[in-house]
């Protein structure tokens, strides 16, 4: 279990002023100037050194990531901006939610350091429409940094001219895809582009962007303060620093928590989930990482640990590390078809495999609650994802069949039973 | 250059090329429903995935450019897997309608479907259906059928430069819509069915005619305005049923404007299908030897002139010239519009920087011209460039709607004046452009100083550098598919509007003139095929052939000449219309020197050596050309006010009289702004 | 307009485009809740935007009404977190109190329901948000109807967790971080 002292989000819950001056008793904007003053090669180095990997979901080496962006900015034309994705909408999560409205400042402070290092004048935090208290909030929050002469000209002092601005959805999943982001920032339907061109080449108004999860940028600071040996050394090799977990569904004690990565489920379950409801032996499944993540049965929660590796290699995934529990009383094909329904509901329709097959399996799913199905229609399910799955141009479709394809792996007999259940009450 | 491997085969390729277009210069098709080559790409429809080795997931060749070292498989396991399952995808909402489908015989759908579908669908669930739009007289929408592949929003956007269909909604209920019900306002929109690749954007006026395996195919070229779009007529028996456009990247690259693909009933109507002669006062049938005799007999010791109407052709015009030289006229017209030109030499009144020219400009002026209603295709190319290059757009003549935002300068010949003293704004834009245009139309001609404002034209190019070696800026936009070819054999002799002195007239299709300016006594002679303003003035007619009806050779207004072939016969007892000058001649004991097709245009090319090399424009020579001299102060005045009925044959169309009704007469609100 | 100024001002010149999401927003705010016609045509011209593309954005985002809804358009999550947590009871609940089913609005054109996607606040699951902005959160088939009657009543029920929990932390109290919740007097387990 994480100490105390090595968590971050010490106002996680909000017990605490949001506003400039509780963040800044909290260590928030301490020394921004002298960090700055090291250089962008500095803080990109000590991201490297920290492991740190993106939080939205795909896990990629952050300090990778900036080193992709142009090392004089401008120099063509074009600026460079960075991209904060605050469309926090996968199914089980929100993290997010919890920085914005109780921790913005190290949001505010992070998004300085990482618009440095990344040589962007400009950051626009693209906030899902829903969070409109939270969207509020940060505003607030951001005009405070304002007048303290944090953010603007010469932020902070550091001589780094820094203008940042928020910008509301307005519901819809895609935009957090990022370059379906991109394109709703830039006034436009929430498409995903093709890639090439990255964002890092061709990204905001076509110009070098880097796109960011809230929690990593927020966890910035305190990473350059602390140093990337610190954050570095809580987790797993490949697997580093401290994160935070949305724990949902069928425990006791549903909560936000920061913790190491790498904990164990059933340990962080037991520890801040209170336990599964009824106990332990009461667990069904537990969906590891946001709906897009394929279910784990029982058998593999009992060790698994909460890891981008670790989970990848049980066939899911960390995705956002929002871990949703079913307990046995769960009707775990309802589960997924309403999931099926999620991907159906949220498909931007711009591929064909993703537009016409996301309605086809939860069609073919609504049918499988009743067991109102053939039996051979379980594999033409798996059949229909494998004709999605790789075949579109963002991973919308990808994550359309794979809950589908953790519940046949897992629970086919369940689906079976109630075929034949479904039949026999026909006959009867 | 990336070399790169594709099924085998290694090909190097331009930087930027893309997987699918690199296949296509090996000859390797590679399916695709939502990638053209003229729009822009968003690898949307998914048909298009290929294996490359290395990428952990099939690619979409249209999107992916080549790069070095590629080794690209589009007929692997993978890339069939993909393919498969996106035509099983596209099949599920399709209605599956074919039998009730116009498309059907020539869709992307079906073919494909029958290449990589399954023989069965496996899918049970209700299927969707989505409301039909309006979109005018033209195009017909049956959108269940729609597989949201954009091309039309994208065409739209990119080609036809209205802005009025969208991509609605999402998801699975992503449809193709339109702002609040609204008809499509564009002189292109018929492209839309072409690059629709399903049945969901038909042909409105051709619905449910005939099956494309019934059609017999003739590339020709269109006459009814001066481009010469490349055509195709399709024909069953003796009816045209439909026209089609032809790729010809140096004229209309694969679009045709409305009016060249719907005026085709046009041709059905009062056609003139047996000669007439005027007796006390009335016109009544004849027999050919009838009426040529009559001819003979009325034109005998008179004073005889000849107009040239705006669809004829380069051999017709021939033969009127020869004919008429040997009845000793000296008067000759192909202006039907009373423009005011210099006639003597080329580059005064070609288009010279040529249609595709345009797409190097970074620069043009508009001189009393529309080219939106005169030349719909080298409109699209001015849009083309503006949508690629941003170029900068100068208007001198009346405000007008067009597609591409330009800068008016002002109203009448004073504009171009200062313009030539380096007065005002766009002075700077000219002198600072590598590439400037002028665009010169009948609005600034079609009056008694049209020769002094050619000369002005003439030192405005000069002035601003626009003709210099490698590049010729000087361009006049004709609207009279005949003009550029009668210039060029000559047609002109005399002074324009000397006919309304002369007591016998051969009019060879001409209906624009003024009737009324004929004198009252005069014999007047029709040959053409519509019963239109001037048959009805005529005392013989003689029934010609429409375009579609003859081997015939034009010239558009890039001095280019081309051949349209004959696709159906003249109804009844019309014929070709070089042939019934050389019958008459005959009659009248003037027998012109040819017999055979293949002899007058021998005759074309003696006459003039263009005529030599089909297909081809030949730079003219830069000189001196028009009259300096004082310019009337009176603004320009746009010479087509409806661009939907021009001539016999759009005035005869029901379909034109419809565009002009929605379009014209009561034309909806037009989008705001340019894409 | 001078609203709509500023959000144009966020974004770099000529890319004014990128505004059309805040101002359909503020037309929709200033509008009863929803966004007739005559508001997308003045959008398309303030941006220099073809009308199209206006509308296009307008029908993708499911945030845009483009109809009128009731006064209290409330937005329920039914998504597998909320349905964990007994969303399908709390959508029953609502609908025999106000004797509409998903998607209609009441007679007296009081009370709207639509179903809709995960609004982020699973751990705080059941979750219904009320004219886009407030989140009630924690909810019951009880609580619910307190809700609703704080609602109609005209008084504007508190937002946020209708158990009375803070935020995110454990119903039970707090996991972590134990000192400071000693100091700002929150419950620890």
């Amino acid at each position: 279990m994480l100490s105390d002292k090595d968590r971050i989000f010490t106002n996680l819950y909000g017990w605490f002023g949001a506003d400039l001056k509780s963040a800044q008793a909290r260590g928030d904007w301490d020394g921004t100037k002298g960090l700055i003053a090291k250089g962008r090669d500095w803080i990109v180095e000590e991201i490297k050194k920290s492991e740190l990997r993106g939080r939205g979901g795909a896990g990629f080496p952050t300090g990778m990531k900036w080193s992709f962006m142009p090392k004089e900015p401008g120099k063509d034309g074009r600026p460079s901006y960075l991209v904060i994705n605050a469309d926090e909408s996968e199914p089980g999560t929100c993290k997010d939610r919890d920085i914005i409205r109780h921790e913005p400042h190290k949001l505010i402070e992070g998004a300085l350091l990482a618009s440095f290092a990344c040589g962007a004048h400009a950051c626009y935090i693209y906030i899902r429409g829903e969070f409109y208290h939270e969207a509020a909030a940060l505003q607030k929050a951001i005009d405070e940094a304002y007048a303290a002469g944090l953010l603007g000209k010469n932020a902070a002092g550091s001589g780094w001219d820094f203008d940042l601005y928020v910008h509301r959805g307005a519901g819809a999943y895609i935009c957090g895809e990022e370059s379906a982001l991109l394109n709703s920032l830039e006034g436009k339907k929430g498409f995903p582009r093709n890639k090439p061109p990255f964002p890092a080449g061709a990204g905001l108004y076509s110009c070098p962007t880097t796109v960011n999860n809230v929690e990593t940028i927020a966890v910035v600071p305190e990473i350059l303060r602390r140093g990337g040996v610190w954050f570095g050394g809580i987790g797993k090799e490949k697997n580093r620093g401290t994160k935070v977990f949305c724990i949902s569904g069928h425990v006791n004690n549903p909560c936000n928590v920061e913790e190491a990565m790498s904990i164990p489920l059933k340990e962080i379950i037991e520890k801040h989930g209170g336990g599964v409801r009824g106990g332990w032996d009461n667990l069904l499944a537990v969906i590891p990482g946001g709906s897009s993540t394929r279910l784990l049965p029982k058998d593999i929660c009992e060790t698994v640990l909460m890891d981008f590796d670790s989970l990848r290699a049980v066939n899911s995934g960390l995705g956002t590390a929002a871990i949703i529990v079913m307990d046995k009383s769960t009707d775990i094909v309802y589960a997924i078809a309403r999931l099926a329904r999620f991907y159906w509901h949220e498909s931007c329709g711009q591929c064909t495999p993703c537009r016409e097959g996301t309605g086809w399996m939860y069609r073919i799913m609504q049918r499988m609650v009743r067991g109102e199905a053939e039996l051979h229609e379980i594999d033409m399910l798996l059949d229909i994802g494998s004709e999605i799955e790789g075949h579109t141009i963002c991973a919308h479709g990808d994550a359309s069949a794979w809950p589908i394809q953790g519940l046949i792996k897992h629970f086919r007999p369940e689906m079976e039973r109630r075929i034949h259940e479904y039949r026999k009450k026909l006959a009867a | 250059m990336p070399k790169l491997t594709i099924d085998g085969m290694e090909v190097t390729v331009e930087p930027g090329t893309s997987i699918i277009q690199a296949a296509e210069q090996l000859g390797i098709e590679i399916p695709r429903f939502c990638y053209h080559d003229k729009l822009s790409v968003p690898a949307n429809c998914r048909m298009c995935l290929v294996e490359v080795e290395k990428s952990p997931k099939p690619v979409a060749s249209c999107a992916m450019p080549c790069a070095d070292g590629m080794n690209v498989f589009t007929k692997s396991a993978i890339a069939q897997k993909a393919r498969n399952g996106v035509m099983e995808m596209l099949l599920v909402n399709h209605p599956l309608d074919c039998p009730i489908c116009d498309q059907a015989g020539e869709c992307d759908l079906q073919d494909q479907a029958v290449a990589y579908g399954f023989d069965r669908s496996r899918y049970n669930e209700e299927k969707r259906a989505v409301k039909d739009k309006e979109l005018g007289p033209l195009v017909k929408t049956v959108m269940t059928r729609c597989i949201q592949c954009t091309r039309c929003v994208r065409f739209g956007e990119e080609i036809a430069g209205v802005n009025e269909l969208g991509v609605i909604g999402r998801g699975e209920h992503l449809e193709i819509g339109t702002y609040v019900e609204q008809m499509a306002t564009s002189e292109l929109s018929g492209n839309l069915i072409d690059v629709c690749p399903v049945g969901a954007l038909t042909s409105k006026p051709y619905a449910f005619t005939a099956r494309p395996w019934e059609l017999r195919r003739t590339e020709s070229i269109d006459v009814l305005d001066a481009v010469g779009s490349n055509i195709r007529i399709d024909a069953r028996g003796g009816e045209v049923l439909r026209i089609l456009p032809r790729l010809n990247e140096d004229v209309n690259e694969e679009w045709i404007s409305d009016k060249t693909r719907f005026a085709v009933d046009g041709l059905k109507n009062q056609r003139l299908d047996m000669p007439y002669v005027r007796h006390h006062g009335k016109l009544q049938p004849a027999t050919w030897q009838l009426a040529f005799d009559a001819i003979a007999e009325n034109i005998k010791g008179k004073k005889i002139g000849a107009i040239v109407g705006d669809l004829a052709d380069c051999e017709s015009i021939i033969a009127l010239k020869d004919l008429m030289k040997a009845l000793g006229s000296l008067n000759l017209e192909c202006r039907q519009d009373a423009a005011q030109f210099d006639t003597s030499q080329p580059a005064g009144y070609l288009f010279n920087t040529t249609i595709a020219g345009i797409e190097k400009a970074d620069a043009i002026l508009l001189v009393g011209t529309n080219p939106r209603t005169e030349a719909a295709l080298v409109n699209a190319r001015i849009r083309k460039t503006w949508l690629a290059n941003r170029i900068k757009i100068g208007v001198i003549g009346p405000q007008m709607d067009l597609n591409y935002p330009v800068k008016h300068l002002g109203a009448g010949p004073e504009t171009l004046e200062e313009l030539l003293n380096g007065k005002g704004a766009f002075a700077d834009v000219l002198s600072k452009a590598k590439n400037p245009m002028i665009i010169l139309g009948a609005g600034a001609l079609k009056r008694a100083d049209g020769m002094a404002i050619q000369a002005l034209a003439r030192k405005v190019a000069e002035k601003y550098n626009m003709v210099r070696d490698g590049w010729n800026g000087f361009n006049m936009l004709h609207i009279a598919a005949s003009r550029v070819g009668a210039l060029a054999l000559g047609f002109v002799e005399g002074t324009p509007e000397t006919w309304s002195k002369v007591n016998a007239l051969y009019l060879l299709g001409a209906d624009e003139i003024p009737i009324d300016k004929i004198d009252a006594k005069a014999f007047v002679i029709y040959q053409g095929h519509h019963g239109d303003k001037a048959a009805a003035r005529a005392d013989v007619i003689l029934p010609g052939a429409a375009y579609t009806e003859k081997n015939a050779t034009y010239v558009n207004l890039e001095g280019r000449p081309q051949t349209a072939r004959q696709a159906v016969f003249p109804p009844l007892d019309a014929r070709e219309d070089w042939k019934i000058l050389r019958a008459l001649s005959e009659v009248l004991g003037k027998t012109l020197s040819y017999d055979t097709l293949a002899q007058v245009r021998e005759r074309l090319v003696k006459e003039n050596a263009l005529f030599g090399a089909i297909g081809v424009v030949q730079p003219a020579k830069w000189t001196s050309f028009g009259k300096e001299g004082k310019c009337d102060k009176s603004p320009f005045v746009l010479p087509v006010n409806n661009f939907y009925m021009t001539d016999p044959i759009t005035r005869a169309s029901k379909t034109m009289a419809e565009c002009t009704a929605a379009f014209v007469m009561s034309p909806k609100k037009k989008a705001v702004a340019h894409g | 307009m001078k609203k709509a100024e500023a959000h144009i001002a966020k974004y770099p010149k000529g890319k004014q485009a990128s505004a059309v999401m805040p101002l359909l927003d503020l037309a929709q705010t200033q509008h009863d809740g929803w966004i007739p016609e005559a508001a997308m045509e003045e959008i398309g011209r303030i941006l220099d935007m073809p009308r199209i593309k206006v509308f296009e954005v307008a029908t993708f985002y499911t945030m845009y009404n483009l109809q009128p809804k009731g006064e209290h358009h409330l937005q329920l999550c039914t998504t597998t977190p909320c349905w964990l947590s007994g969303s399908a009871e709390v959508v029953k609940a609502c609908e025999k109190h106000l004797g509409i089913k998903m998607g209609e609005t009441t007679a007296d054109g009081l009370f709207s329901m639509s179903d809709v996607e995960c609004l982020g606040a699973c751990v705080n699951a059941p979750v219904i948000q009320h004219n886009g902005d407030d989140l009630y959160e924690d909810l019951t088939p009880k609580n619910v109807i307190e809700v609703l009657d704080g609602l109609k009543s005209g008084k504007k029920p508190k937002h946020g967790s209708q158990t009375g929990r803070t935020t995110s932390m454990g119903v039970k109290g707090a996991t972590c971080l134990h000192e400071l919740a000693e100091k700002a007097g929150v419950k620890k387990c």
